[in-house]
Formats: C-alpha cells, sequence, structure tokens
C-alpha cells in the first residue's frame, strides 16, 4: 500500500483493498463458521492475500473450500498447493466425481462439470455446517452480478432471490441468518478485472503459470481454443495444433478456452485487457455463454 | 512458481506499472436518480460507451436485442437493465453497480430506479457516494420527483450535487429553458445542506456536454459532465480532524513468533492516528498509548480513513469488538438515547414501542422505538406531526433508546459513525437506516 501523507490520500486500489479487509473481518468476527470458496482463478487468489492481510500475524482463521471437477488444471492445483501450504491454512477439496459415485449429484450424460459443481459445493456447505462462504464474484463480470450485496443471502436450499435482497447501506453489512441459511460473502464486488491484475502485480504473488503466454496444443470447439487433454477427447474434424496462448480464465478444462497471446508478464497482460473487445468470461468460458440469462439462472440454483 | 518477476521468456519491451497507471488513481462514488424518461440508462450507457467500459460482446447482445424489439436505434439503456425479470418487464427493480476508469479516475455508479421504492433504493445507492447526479428532462422542467432526489441526496449528506438538464436537443438547445431550471433548482437548493452544486445542459442521446463540451450550446460556459465528475475535489470530503476506530477484531496469533502480539483490527472512520498518540477506550474510558500502527506486515507512522489497520496499545487493556479507539481529548459520549432521522424500508410500518436489533459501526444491540415526533414529506419538506408511524419508504425523525450505549457522533460531522441499520429480529431483514442529529 502506498500513501501520500500531505493530502491523506488512497489510491482508488488502496481503497478497494481497505473495503475488502473490512469484510474479511467483520464475516470472521460475526459468522460462527465461515470458508473461503477457492477455484485457483486469479480472483481467489487476491481473496486469500487479502484474507492474509486482514488478519496478519495470525492465520487465516476459516478454512478453504475448493470444488474439484476432476477436470482441474494441474498448474491451478499446484498454486493452490503452495499457497495453502505457505499459509498454514486447512484446505476442504469437495469433489464432484466423488458425488457424482455417492448420488449427491446425478449425472444425466448431458449437465456438464460446471454444472454439478453447484450440488457439490451446496453439499459440503450443508456437510461442513458452513454459515458463510466468500466467493470471488465481482460486479463488473456480468449483468445478474451488479445487483448482487456483499453479504447475499441464501435460503436453505443455497437459492438467491434477486427480489429478497437485503438493502445494503454504508459499510454496515447485515449477516443475520436462520438456521440452514448461509451467506454468500464477495469481497472484491467493487474491483474491475483490471484491478484485479494491477493488485497482483503490486503484491507480486504466485498465480498459476498458464494465466501468462506459453506453448500449448490445442483444438477448436465453439468457436474456442480448448487444451488438448485426455479428459477432452477430440471429435471428428477437430484438429489440435500448437499455439502460443494464454487462459484469461481458469476452470474447467474441458469448457474454458485460451487465447492466443504473446502477454507472458502481469504487465503485458494488463495491456492486453486494456485493450481487450470482449469481456473475459464472454470470451472463453463456455458456461456463459449458453443464454443470455446463464449466470442469472446459476447463481438463482447456488453457483459461486 | 510463475511470478512477475521470473515469468517465462519475461522481454525487454515490458511496460512499467507506472506507466500503466490504474492503481494509482483515485475513486469517486457516485449515485445517479433520475426515472426511465428522464434518459438516465442512456446517459450511463454513453459514459460506459465513452470510457470504453463496454465490451463488444455487450454491445452486440443489446444491439441484438435493440434490432428483434424493433427499435430504429440501440437502446443502450439496456447495457443495465441487469435481471432477466427485469429486462422482460422493461423496469429496473433494485440498485445496480457499474463500473469505469478514465485515466484520472476509477468510478462506481450506484443506479438507482427512480419508480416504486425509489426512496429506499436511493437512500441505499446515496448512503455510500461522494456525489449525486440528478437528471431532469428539459421539457418537463424541475418536477416532484426531482425535488425528492435532491432532497434525499441531501439527507444522506452526500456532498457533490450535479443537476444534469437533459434533452437539450427537443428544446432546440436553448439557453433561456437552461436557465429557468436552473433558478429554480438553486431556489429550492437553498432549503438544503447542498454545499456543491453544478448545473449542465446535456442530450446524452447526441452526447452534448456528456465527455465533451457541446458546439451546440457555446452559450455555456462550463464543464462536460465527464470532466466535472473526473475533477470534482473529493478527498476533503472525509473528517481527518475526529480520530475514531471502531474495533472489528482482535488479533492475537498465539504463535511461538508472535506470542505476546494483540492488535486491535478496525477500519478508521475518521481523523488521523499515530504511533505515541495518547487514546481512550469506550465505553470503558480506560487510557492508553498507541504503541504501534500495523498495516499487514509494515508499521506505518499514521493511518487514516478509509485504511483498515491493527492498532497495538502499550498498556493491556481490556478492548474488545464493538469497542472504540478514540483521542483522550476528542471522544463521542457513549449514549443509549438517539434523535435520528430513519428511513423505513419494509411493508410493515414503524411505530413507537416497537423493539428492533440495532447495528452501529462494530456494535450490535436492541433499540427501542420511543417517539415518532413527525415524518418528513420529502416533496414539500413538510413535517407532519399528526402521522405516528413511518410506511415503507418513508422518512421521519425517530426517538430511541438502546441497550448499549452507541459510540457515535451526529451524521452531519460523520458518516461512518453517523449511521446505523434497524433489523427485523424475526426475519433477520434490514429494515430500516437511520442518520443520527444528537446523542444524550
Amino acid at each position: 500500500m502506498t500513501q501520500s501523507h500531505a493530502d491523506y490520500r488512497l489510491s482508488q486500489l488502496d481503497q478497494l483493498e481497505a473495503e475488502s479487509i473490512h469484510i474479511f473481518r467483520e464475516v470472521a468476527a460475526e459468522f460462527e463458521k465461515p470458508v473461503l470458496m477457492f477455484s485457483g482463478g486469479k480472483d481467489s487468489i487476491v481473496m486469500l492475500r487479502l484474507a492474509e492481510k486482514a488478519f496478519y500475524p495470525a492465520k487465516i482463521p476459516f478454512p478453504v473450500l475448493q470444488v474439484d471437477t476432476g477436470y482441474d488444471f494441474p498448474e491451478v492445483l499446484e498454486t493452490r498447493d503452495n499457497w495453502v501450504n505457505r499459509l498454514g491454512v486447512r484446505l476442504i477439496v469437495a469433489s464432484v466425481e466423488e458425488a457424482l459415485a455417492n448420488g449427491i449429484v446425478v449425472d444425466d450424460g448431458k449437465t456438464s462439470r460446471n454444472r454439478h459443481q453447484i450440488g457439490t459445493l451446496l453439499h459440503a456447505i450443508e456437510e461442513n455446517g458452513f454459515t458463510a462462504a466468500f466467493g470471488g464474484g465481482r460486479r463488473d463480470e456480468e449483468k445478474a452480478r451488479a445487483k448482487e450485496r456483499v453479504y447475499s443471502h441464501r435460503d436453505d436450499f443455497g437459492q438467491w432471490d434477486p427480489k429478497m435482497q437485503r438493502p445494503e447501506l454504508w459499510s454496515l453489512y447485515n449477516g443475520r441468518i436462520h438456521g440452514g441459511e448461509h451467506m454468500r460473502i464477495f469481497p472484491l464486488s467493487n474491483w474491475t478485472e483490471l484491478d484485479i491484475w494491477h493488485y497482483l502485480a503490486q503484491e507480486k504473488v504466485e498465480i498459476p503459470s498458464i494465466y501468462f503466454s506459453h506453448q500449448r496444443r490445442v483444438f477448436k470447439r465453439d468457436n474456442m481454443w480448448l487444451s488438448e487433454s485426455d479428459f477432452n477427447p477430440t471429435k471428428s474434424g477437430e484438429e489440435v495444433v500448437e499455439k502460443t496462448v494464454r487462459f484469461r480464465t481458469v476452470g474447467d478444462l474441458t469448457l474454458t478456452g485460451c487465447v492466443e497471446s504473446e502477454a507472458d508478464t502481469i504487465e503485458k497482460i494488463i495491456e492486453e485487457v486494456a485493450i481487450a473487445k470482449v469481456t473475459e468470461r464472454g470470451a472463453t468460458r463456455g458456461d456463459d455463454r449458453f443464454s443470455e440469462a446463464a449466470m442469472e439462472d446459476r447463481k438463482k440454483e447456488g453457483y459461486f | 512458481m510463475a511470478t512477475p518477476e521470473n515469468a517465462p521468456g519475461k522481454s525487454s519491451d515490458n511496460p512499467s506499472l507506472d506507466e500503466l497507471g490504474v492503481g494509482q488513481m483515485d475513486l469517486l462514488r457516485f449515485a445517479t436518480a433520475g426515472s426511465v424518461d428522464d434518459g438516465k440508462s442512456t446517459l450511463i450507457g454513453r459514459l460506459l460507451l465513452d470510457s470504453k467500459a463496454i465490451f463488444e460482446d455487450q454491445l452486440e447482445a443489446v444491439e441484438a436485442t435493440s434490432q428483434s424489439k424493433g427499435y430504429d436505434y440501440t437502446d443502450l439503456a439496456l447495457l443495465t437493465d441487469g435481471l432477466r425479470s427485469e429486462r422482460e418487464q422493461g423496469i429496473t427493480i433494485d440498485v445496480a453497480y457499474r463500473y469505469f476508469a478514465t485515466p484520472q479516475r476509477k468510478f462506481i455508479i450506484a443506479d438507482t430506479p427512480g419508480h416504486v421504492q425509489y426512496t429506499r433504493n436511493m437512500v441505499t445507492g446515496a448512503s455510500t457516494a461522494d456525489l449525486g447526479l440528478v437528471l431532469v428532462d428539459a421539457r418537463q422542467g424541475l418536477t416532484e420527483q426531482s425535488r425528492r432526489h435532491a432532497v434525499i441526496l441531501s439527507l444522506l449528506r452526500v456532498p457533490h450535487l450535479v443537476l444534469a438538464v437533459n434533452k437539450m436537443d427537443l428544446v432546440d438547445y436553448d439557453k433561456s429553458v437552461y436557465d429557468r431550471i436552473h433558478r429554480e433548482f438553486t431556489a429550492f437548493a437553498t432549503k438544503l445542506n447542498i454545499p456543491d452544486l453544478e448545473v449542465i445542459p446535456i442530450s446524452a442521446l447526441n452526447g452534448d456536454n456528456v465527455v465533451t463540451r457541446s458546439e451546440n450550446m457555446p452559450w455555456y460556459n462550463g464543464s462536460s459532465l465527464m470532466h466535472h465528475l473526473e475533477n470534482v475535489h473529493v478527498a476533503s470530503d472525509r473528517d481527518l480532524m475526529d480520530p475514531r476506530l471502531p474495533v472489528q477484531y482482535v488479533v492475537r496469533p498465539k504463535s511461538d513468533q508472535f506470542h505476546d502480539y494483540r492488535g486491535y483490527a478496525g477500519q478508521i472512520a475518521g481523523g488521523v492516528l499515530k504511533p505515541g498518540d495518547e487514546v481512550v477506550v469506550l465505553p470503558s474510558g480506560l487510557t492508553s498509548t498507541i504503541e504501534g500502527i500495523d498495516l499487514f506486515d509494515r508499521e506505518i507512522d499514521e493511518a487514516f480513513p478509509p485504511m483498515s489497520v491493527t492498532v497495538r496499545l502499550t498498556d493491556d487493556v481490556d478492548v474488545s469488538r464493538g469497542d472504540m479507539i478514540a483521542r483522550v481529548k476528542n471522544a463521542p459520549k457513549p449514549s443509549q438515547d438517539i434523535d435520528a432521522m430513519i428511513c423505513w424500508m419494509t411493508n410493515e410500518p414503524l411505530r413507537p414501542r416497537q423493539k428492533l436489533a440495532i447495528k452501529h459501526t462494530t456494535r450490535t444491540g436492541r433499540a427501542l422505538i420511543k417517539d415518532i415526533q413527525y415524518r418528513l414529506d420529502v416533496n414539500s419538506l413538510h413535517r407532519d406531526q399528526e402521522t405516528k408511524e413511518l410506511g415503507l419508504n418513508e422518512i421521519g425523525r425517530v426517538q430511541l433508546r438502546t441497550t448499549v450505549p452507541l459510540l457515535c457522533d451526529p451524521y452531519s460531522k460523520n458518516r461512518t459513525t453517523g449511521s446505523f441499520i434497524l433489523i427485523d429480529e424475526a426475519t433477520g431483514v434490514t429494515v430500516g437506516a437511520g442518520m443520527i442529529n444528537s446523542s444524550d
């Protein structure tokens, strides 16, 4: 954090950091059993960094929960393990494959792993009795998110009802819930994609290497470059080629596309993001493209 | 590990962070008010579009929708309609937050709808705003609604106000129309607390005076809207005189390395705190001295709003969440009798004798409604002393008695230590927003 004593001004990034730290501390103080939902992506890494700062020199006073689709990028899991080990925080992995095997979620053969994460996540929250779950959602990501509160109430089915949202004034957060309900907490609500990158550059912390430009064997599907993988066999007509690419988001490997890019440093990524013409989700997330209201529907069901 | 230093293939033409700049710019939060007819969504759409905060895929989706609805032009209002139920009904149900940036500033817009539920949503949007933007249609002039919006912004102590006189293209960019609205509004504003007012003639649809000065209105010598938003001075709006730190969380690592560490974490709500300052802990009244102020792993020599810091004291005094650290000679008096303006936000009216939960800074307790002194008509500013209840979206002056003493300042002095929310204990829902006038 930089500060200028002369006029007591904080940069917008420092103000965002201060606001997010306030939210982390408020939740840790008022909720019995919080958990931080960690995807391994850049937003959840910023969340871990903010949580680290909020409670330093004490350890983060809640565990980290990751929903393992079974189709995660190995580079992302490596980064996750490095962070968890450095912070000494407890990691809970909720596996979609186990949830499928145990009948907690049912595979109809048509539903994507991303969608199966919802049932797996809700089961993990219920089973562990978590009362608050931090998510990395940002309001600039998508239209439905623009109206979501920092404290977003979920009923006992884990569902979001946009019409029943509580007014949220000043920095006074209302964390009251009834048994069986929980609160989703979005400390990064006011951050934009560019803010996230600036913060990562400023903090110089580890992020998964697939965010940086690298050589990868890819094939084209639904107008996106997807990674060659055993999880994702190519169909006839799909040709595997080698390209210089990077990922703008990290999700389910079978659905997350990469973009051709030479950006091999955060600074170059910032330049690229600043002139990007398509939103990160629109460009590379197959799961958001199915309908204009895709995100709204998944959120109502209990998505991140 | 892939960190910026050792990322693979780092080349020499790497731009520096300072060149890219975004991290160091400052922040302006503003709230917009106006109805669909005033062209508010069109204006926001234009600000987003002209500052390149809108992406091609978002614009294409809006163009497609506009076409399918048979519009002649791209309806920029569709960019800001968030939920499907709203798009279907063509209305906005809730406060939506939008983001854009120029090289000078990042902007957070709290976009509040102008129709039903307006007060509740506007109060919410205005609570965090540095600036309020009220739109009027040049053809209509000031309406009851625009006056109401100004009253709410004034009650919420939003320090800067912009009245945008929109649709100037439809009155032939006539100076006398602008002058009349300007005069009328300035006269009305003398009854309110509006420290800074700008009246800007615009056409959101054509872009006149939105980003650049319009050639259609050479008689107007002021700034364009965007220029004003970029340059309005907000740093001095904070209270830097009266140090206030509501304690949020006590940091106790209990580790070998930090065995005796005990820090009081919170966000500075006012004033400047420094190591060596003599402080008082409220409500106990115990005094101590600041040993150090930590910002993550660094010790800093000054803390000011809105920094989130951890303060260590030289004495082992008892401090817990909900307490406040202030200066010995400058501290609020703990009080259980509160006089406040309350905006009521739920269907079941507020009545005397009602009991509610109250949250003020990091303190939570219960409150009893002792009296409803008057209901404020936000259109006429008339004080109705006959009605002894407050309905949904009504604002009134209320006396409360709290179970725990509040460590508060008047809202006019400090928007953080002067505000509270009321919560229905049965449903857990936030039902009221309060701004403290005084406390005994």
